[in-house]
């Protein structure tokens, strides 16, 4: 192997930058700033975490693209796209952070975000089992502290225990999966375990290792039946953590998830384009896939929790992508970044929209958004354009994304197999979905306010944040080509 | 003819706009949005002035979208989409002048109104399949706004059927699009490209398509029996989005049928033909018997739409070059005369009186109180009954002829519903207008206050659409003119020459 430290050191630039943003965010914090009310010191470290995070981005996009450290890392065009749109997507929870109150130790949220961010980087970019597991660890570790970080509610520790048990277990099967494919191949390097398993068939050793990392990543991407966690995560965690785990979180995995599959288990993939499908993993995804889009839009419809709403929804979403990994094969990844990143904006928007209700009271229940448009008229107009763009309606960027992914699967070979029909699932559902969008829209567009409830001041960042994220849903949408052109 | 698109931007210019005015007043609001619909009227009747008729449709825009998926913004009208886009002028200036009243949240109102209007005039101009749904899902959501906030009786209800129908419907046609964009190899969405590459499809793939991307549609233009949609969204909505509903929203499900479903499968349409007739039929007739025995005066005009509806699918789907004309002409006197009836019911009368029911109503004298109104009912009621002289007339009788041309027995039974028509339009002028106070026991007499003068808003919208209706009335051909040779259209031809059943 060609150990070229040099260019490591290069192609690992915008990890660095986060990594030493979170450095001196934390130095500076326990140095200058420890005197300071909580506010300032998180808006401090915000303000750092973001220029971290821009000086990243300049890194990536101007990052040359090839194969690094002998192959561990791979910076495609894929890559690249994730990160971006990673920290594209970190820029903006931070924009929900600065709206929420600030929590009793800011500068360690704000450092705890950029370190799950550079897992994030990490995982876009992994060619190699060991780096993939522990940039899955890096950013699911910062995650589970995230999801735990506000102490005064003991709702939010729930999350945080049920995240990690879960995501504790997960990463297991994923180990066990990962060193059976090591016993099968001897290699951790994605083009060598391609290239020994082109040779093998499907024996039942392979099959249990396919198994226990479809089962690992099932519970990471909130997929039913491993989506359990999601809706107590979302519902418990500080606005900004759910954000995070709902948006640049799902992006870097799903990145990873098709570039493991594709990448490595290519040869035993199977097939879902025909009635007469060929064993292999795509299967088993499909039926994860209908299983989601099911259990994820019926279980919304009986919601009467905002969080647990857009839990469900995310379920559903999560069923969505998967399509779109199963269509990656022959459609390449655009698709499914499109939807993944579109979906990513919208989620992160709508659950700024809720950090900043969340000012003036609680935002729990959906009745609670009620008379969102006397109480702030951006705030509800943002909002019907995040919840619009989930539910898939046009200009806006979640209808493209679901057009995409679906045309993708569908030209798989029509309606013959059953990639075909798990895209007629989901238009079909689509259509039930938004009836729980407009359960929502219902309360903040034409609800009337509660008597006592008072106006909400929207503060100047997360205002600044909340526009843009819906102004780039509606800018992709209207322009497709603007994503799609990364490939 | 260049300027066409402008309706389109005009119209989503003005939602911004009306949206901003208000913040100031809802005056402002009104005008603003009264302008903006007043241009692109504007636009689209002296595009019309230059219009030559001929085959096929004219191109005006044609840009590369998302070149990766073939898909282009194209817009290109023929005489059946200017038709359409002249009815949309005419029916978004009355739905602003019948909703001047609105004072909560005005600017809300008219921007998600205009929205709705530059979505149809979209609709109406788009020759990409995709470009299509696009404008055509833009016209839905904003259905469910106006519905939910400025509705009357049970307005959540209706406004969330209503929306769930349309969405379930444009489902159905994005499936059967992307099945069809698949099966054709994902090179391009134009109509016409789809066209001519689902002669390639297999029999079974086309009757497929067919029925997905017809029935979607066919939801809209409220085809028995997934019409149920139309009364209650009719009942529960404001005046100005009843007229729309019924006047532009259903004719864009029409619209679809023809202009997408029809013209790339003709094959399913062949096969389907019977189906279609038959439910047609029974959606004339059924709906006509429902509106016979209604208590409130909306649910009558309500499902008098369904019934008028049904017989624009009929005329489809008798697929000859007089009943498709005659469907087109249906769909344009339907929308002008529903509009008006919906217009003299909801604000005219429910708004004074804040009653609907029939009983309520005649116990008032209301031809003495609101002459007017009763005046500009009759006329709506004889042109929805198919008087000459009105629209209404030459339109069914069109339609009535090209369906007897394909299956006389379709066109006796179409027949019977006219009488249908016939009755519950003059028992509903009866009832409502020309009660008598005698019978007054027990219920609202006259009322309390004298009822307030009609508006001057008000006469004009209604003068606009009794001229229309009246002028198409007397001479059709101005429409049929534009209308027929654009059936001279490869695609067309294709369409009636296919179908035979």
């Amino acid at each position: 192997m060609n150990l070229d430290y040099a260019g490591l050191f290069h192609a690992l630039r915008p990890e660095t930058s986060l990594v030493v943003g979170a450095l001196i965010i934390l130095g500076l914090d326990l140095s200058i700033f420890r005197r300071h009310t909580p506010v300032e010191r998180l808006n401090l470290a915000l303000w750092i975490g973001a220029l971290a995070v821009l000086a990243a981005a300049a890194h990536v996009w101007f990052a040359p693209e090839g194969p690094v450290f002998g192959g561990v890392l791979i910076l495609d065009k894929l890559a690249m796209a994730t990160r971006l749109g990673v920290l594209g997507l970190t820029l903006l929870t931070f924009g929900v952070a600065s709206a929420a109150p600030a929590p009793r130790n800011p500068a360690e949220q704000v450092a705890i975000i950029l370190f799950a961010t550079t897992g994030f980087l990490l995982m876009a970019a992994a060619q190699q089992l060991l780096l993939a597991f522990l940039a899955l660890e890096l950013a699911s570790l910062s995650l589970y502290v995230l999801a735990g970080f506000d102490k005064t509610r003991p709702e939010s520790a729930e999350a945080a225990l049920k995240y990690f048990l879960f995501g504790g277990m997960a990463a297991a099967f994923l180990l066990f999966g990962f060193s059976l494919i090591y016993g099968l191949t001897g290699s951790i390097e994605l083009p060598q375990i391609a290239g020994q398993l082109f040779h093998v068939t499907l024996s039942p050793l392979l099959v249990v290792a396919l198994v226990m990392v479809l089962v690992a990543f099932g519970f990471k991407a909130a997929a039913a039946p491993f989506h359990l966690w999601a809706p107590d995560v979302y519902e418990g965690a500080p606005t900004s953590s759910a954000a995070l785990i709902a948006s640049a979180s799902k992006l870097a995995g799903f990145t990873l998830f098709a570039r493991l599959f594709w990448r490595e288990f290519g040869a035993v993939a199977g097939s879902v384009s025909s009635a007469h499908g060929e064993p292999g993993w795509l299967p088993a995804v499909a039926v994860i896939a209908a299983v989601s889009m099911l259990i994820g839009n019926f279980g919304a419809l009986a919601q009467s929790n905002v969080r647990r709403l857009l839990a469900y929804s995310a379920i559903a979403h999560a069923g969505n992508l998967l399509l779109g990994v199963i269509a990656a094969g022959d459609a390449g990844p655009a698709p499914f970044y499109y939807y993944a990143a579109t979906y990513g904006l919208a989620t992160v928007g709508a659950f700024g929209v809720i950090a900043v209700a969340e000012r003036a009271g609680p935002c729990q229940k959906i009745t609670d958004l009620a008379g969102l448009h006397r109480r702030s008229p951006l705030l509800a107009g943002c909002l019907a354009v995040f919840v619009l763009s989930l539910a898939g309606i046009p200009p806006l960027a979640g209808f493209f994304g679901k057009f995409t992914v679906f045309s993708a699967a569908l030209q798989m070979g029509g309606l013959a197999g059953p990639a075909g029909w798990l895209a007629m699932l989901a238009i079909a559902l689509s259509a039930l979905a938004l009836y729980y969008y407009l359960v929502i829209l219902k309360q903040a567009l034409v609800a009337k306010p509660a008597p006592d409830a008072a106006p909400i001041a929207v503060p100047a960042i997360a205002k600044l944040a909340l526009v843009l994220a819906a102004g780039l849903i509606v800018l992709f949408g209207v322009n497709p080509s603007l994503l799609l052109g990364l490939f | 003819m260049n300027a066409l698109p402008c309706t389109i931007y005009v119209s989503f210019l003005g939602a911004v706009l009306a949206l901003v005015a208000g913040m100031r007043s809802p005056g402002t609001a009104r005008w603003v949005a009264l302008l903006s619909a007043l241009l692109a009227w504007g636009i689209a009747l002296s595009a019309a002035v230059n219009f030559v008729p001929g085959p096929g449709l004219e191109t005006i825009v044609n840009h590369p979208w998302i070149p990766s998926m073939g898909i282009r913004y194209h817009l290109a009208v023929d005489g059946i989409s200017l038709t359409l886009i002249i009815l949309t002028g005419i029916a978004a200036t009355a739905g602003i002048l019948f909703s001047w009243n609105i004072e909560e949240r005005a600017g809300e109102f008219f921007a998600l109104f205009l929205a709705l209007i530059g979505g149809v005039y979209g609709v109406f101009l788009s020759a990409d399949a995709f470009t299509l749904f696009v404008f055509y899902e833009i016209a839905i959501v904003p259905k469910y706004f106006l519905i939910a906030i400025w509705g009357s009786t049970n307005r959540e209800y209706g406004a969330m059927k209503l929306v769930l129908y349309s969405f379930a419907g444009s489902a159905l046609v994005l499936a059967g699009l992307l099945w069809a964009y698949a099966a054709a190899g994902a090179h391009s969405f134009g109509l016409h490209d789809l066209a001519t590459a689902a002669t390639h499809f297999s029999h079974s793939q086309q009757l497929g398509m067919f029925a997905l991307v017809f029935l979607g549609f066919a939801v809209l233009a409220g085809m028995f029996p997934f019409h149920t949609w139309a009364p209650t969204g009719h009942v529960a909505a404001p005046t100005a989005a009843s007229m729309l509903l019924a006047g532009v929203v259903m004719k864009l499900g029409a619209y679809g049928c023809l202009r997408v479903a029809m013209t790339i499968f003709p094959t399913g349409l062949a096969f389907w033909q019977p189906t279609i007739a038959c439910l047609a039929i029974i959606g004339i007739i059924y709906a006509g018997l429902v509106a016979l025995v209604q208590d409130d005066f909306k649910f009558v005009i309500g499902y008098s739409s369904v019934s008028h509806m049904g017989f624009v699918l009929l005329g489809l789907a008798a697929a000859n070059a007089q009943a498709v004309s005659g469907a087109v002409l249906q769909m344009f006197s339907h929308g002008v005369v529903a509009g008006l009836l919906f217009a003299v019911v909801g604000r005219m009368v429910y708004e004074r009186t804040h009653t609907r029911q029939l009983a309520d109503l005649r116990a008032m004298p209301l031809h003495r109180l609101l002459p007017f109104a009763a005046a500009v009912f009759v006329v709506a009621g004889l042109a929805s009954m198919g008087m000459p002289g009105f629209s209404g007339f030459p339109a069914e009788l069109t339609i009535l002829i090209g369906t007897w041309k394909t299956s006389p027995l379709w066109a006796t039974f179409a027949a019977a519903g006219v009488l249908v028509a016939a009755a519950f339009t003059l028992r509903v002028i009866q009832v409502s207008f020309f009660g008598s106070a005698s019978i007054a026991d027990g219920r609202k007499a006259a009322p309390a206050h004298p009822l307030p003068p009609i508006t001057l808003a008000e006469k004009a919208g209604a003068l606009v659409l009794v001229a229309s209706t009246v002028l198409i009335g007397l001479k059709p051909d101005l429409l049929l003119d534009w209308i027929n040779p654009a059936l001279q259209s490869p695609l067309f031809q294709a369409v009636l020459k296919g179908g035979k059943p």
